[in-house]
């Protein structure tokens, strides 16, 4: 097998990975902190995406546009967590499925009206536009080693709040016994609404980084948030690390399994089906994997709740 | 089934059963057709509805079974064996076995964990259609309809009405003969209190996995009847969003209740249909955009509505 092809394609799937991880971090605080099923979490990546694809429309700066368009997304959480979601809180898993499908179907029609029906697409300016030799021999894009770099570093920051700062401690304690750090006097309503902005700015951020790699259009978040619900399951509910691994867990076992599935599969069927069954089927491992994890460690790899 | 809720159950199917004549009377064929559509939904949310309602088991791939009992008959009908006394046992064999195994694997797990590992089963399954290229990968195929002996005739859309009505009429009394047997109250007792039915000494899990194989199957029986009504399979049906519906029809109609879910189906197909309409006589060209307004009555049913269109119809909450 060719080796700079699986250096090309493990790249791919960390860089996939750490998209997944960007959307997961914050999925999986606010289950494990507020113990909501948020399925609206993909929204907030579209949203995202859509408010980076027009704030660089109007700044004429993509650097500009996505400063902006971070702030602009944890405005948008905010809101979603003080009208909607608070309400949700004591409500059990079902209804919390139900309401923020609801939030779902209503996000991508009201995009659909702002922006209208038709995917954008942002371009990239020309510095990053670029490819550069990190493997001798296969020319790798900037923007995905961009993306990769964004990632690590959320994910390296992410670790330093969790882990050394105040707010991170009341995370911590949040995660693993609600009512005692209720009891002991942390303002749980006000650190549940920062915890949930944070995360919908780290899914928006996702978004914003997907825009110029698909398309920018209505419901792109959706087939990520399935695949960002089955990372933190994995990695264990409420946990930033397991949802660290499983991300890039699932991100390379997607990504190699789409090249090498096919090749693999070519061995039985003749070639066109083997093209379109192998791709199809590689997206079956990542969800394989979550069945396998549960089976064996019911509470995921890594579990943060105690008691 | 209390004495009402019998009641309810016999005036809903009697509005079911009054369809066809009323449409043939308005001179408006796509009622009745629209209202099969609705009748099969009706079947999957009652199947829903058991080990929802009943069970306390939050499964969000139901809709995998719509496919598995679809795909029996379209992948038998693309090999020209349309015959439905080979299609239909097949489709209860296929999901059957297929809620047999998701729900042996899925219910050792409880809480969020359930709700998450069925909806891994039913992405499987969906990506497991769309990768078959030989039957028509993500667009799905054009199939027939399935061939019975003399006078039953799917073809026939007025038949065809009423088979479908008629399975539902026998599943809904089913589903009650299950629920007020001993078995329903056993699942009902692992619904308020999986322990302590432990501890008396219920083998839970055989009957949680019971009630579920139960519900898979008259799903895959609903997938089977959807096939035939849309003379078409594809992955679509095994969608996510597909389960979710479901579990809106339950929710709308009155969870827990056997009635609900045909309320429910009919409620949501309904508002699908005629929302567009509405809005755009509100505001003409906004019904597009219907979704905008179904959300968020969608989210304020959750909320507020406890007990569903049921509740509402009857006045009554659930005990």
């Amino acid at each position: 097998m060719d080796p700079i092809l699986l250096l090309e394609q493990a790249l791919n799937g960390l860089q996939f990975g750490v998209t997944l991880f960007l959307i997961a971090a914050g999925l999986t605080l606010v289950f494990g902190i507020m113990d909501l099923v948020n399925l609206a979490h993909g929204s907030l990546v579209m949203v995202g995406a859509y408010f980076a694809a027009t704030l660089i429309g109007w700044t004429g700066s993509f650097a500009l546009g996505l400063l902006l368009a971070l702030p602009a997304t944890f405005a948008v959480g905010l809101v979603v967590e003080i009208v909607v979601l608070r309400t949700l809180y004591q409500r059990d898993h079902l209804d919390q499925v139900l309401a923020t499908f609801g939030l779902i179907l209503f996000f991508n029609e009201l995009v659909r009206i702002l922006w209208g029906p038709v995917s954008l697409y942002s371009g990239l300016p020309d510095y990053l536009s670029g490819h550069v030799e990190i493997i001798p021999g296969a020319p790798y894009p900037v923007f995905r080693l961009l993306i990769i770099a964004v990632g690590l570093g959320v994910a390296a920051s992410l670790y330093l709040i969790v882990a050394r700062t105040r707010l991170g401690m009341l995370i911590r304690a949040g995660a693993s016994n609600r009512e005692m750090a209720s009891a002991l006097g942390v303002d749980i309503r006000l650190l549940f609404t920062l915890v949930f902005a944070l995360g919908a700015t780290f899914a928006g951020l996702a978004g914003m980084m997907l825009g110029p790699l698909t398309s920018v259009e209505p419901g792109m978040g959706e087939p990520l948030l399935i695949l960002a619900f089955v990372v933190i399951i994995i990695g264990g509910i409420g946990s930033i690390r397991g949802a660290f691994v499983a991300s890039l867990l699932a991100g390379l076992l997607d990504t190699i399994g789409r090249v090498f599935l096919p090749l693999l599969l070519r061995a039985f069927l003749d070639h066109a089906a083997a093209d379109t069954a192998g791709p199809a089927l590689a997206q079956v491992l990542i969800y394989v994997l979550m069945a396998g994890v549960l089976i064996v460690r019911p509470q995921g790899l890594f579990p943060a709740r105690g008691g | 089934m209390s004495r009402r809720q019998s009641l309810i159950a016999l005036a809903v199917l009697a509005l079911f059963a009054l369809v066809p004549p009323v449409a043939g009377y308005l001179d408006q064929p796509y009622l009745s057709y629209f209202f099969t559509r609705i009748m099969i939904f009706a079947i999957a949310a009652v199947s829903l509805d058991l080990i929802l309602g009943f069970g306390g088991m939050v499964s969000f791939g139901h809709a995998v079974y719509l496919g598995v009992g679809a795909y029996t008959v379209g992948i038998l009908s693309h090999h020209g064996i349309d015959s439905g006394f080979v299609q239909f046992p097949l489709a209860v064999l296929t999901s059957g076995l297929a809620a047999l195994v998701i729900g042996a694997i899925s219910i050792r797990t409880s809480g969020v964990y359930f709700i998450m590992i069925t909806l891994a089963f039913a992405q499987m399954l969906y990506f497991l259609g769309v990768s078959l290229e030989q039957y028509g990968g993500d667009d799905g195929m054009a199939i027939n309809r399935s061939e019975f002996v003399e006078p039953i005739d799917f073809w026939d859309e007025l038949q065809f009405y009423y088979v479908v009505l008629a399975t539902l009429a026998l599943f809904v009394y089913l589903c009650h003969r299950i629920v007020h047997s001993r078995f329903g109250m056993a699942l009902q007792g692992t619904r308020s209190n999986l322990r302590r039915m432990e501890a008396i000494g219920f083998p839970t899990y055989r009957y949680r996995l019971a009630g579920f194989t139960i519900a898979g199957v008259m799903c895959g029986i609903a997938g089977a009847l959807l096939a035939n009504w849309s003379e078409f399979v594809s992955p679509a049906y095994m969608h996510w969003t597909r389960s979710g519906e479901i579990m809106i029809m339950v929710i709308l109609g009155g969870i827990g209740t056997l009635v609900g879910p045909l309320l429910g189906a009919a409620g949501f197909l309904l508002l699908e249909e005629y929302l567009p309409d509405l809005m755009d006589l509100a505001v003409p060209g906004w019904g597009q955009h219907w979704m905008v307004l179904f959300g968020p009555v969608l989210i304020l049913v959750v909320l507020f509505g406890r007990g569903g269109l049921y509740a509402l119809l009857t006045g009554s909450r659930r005990q």
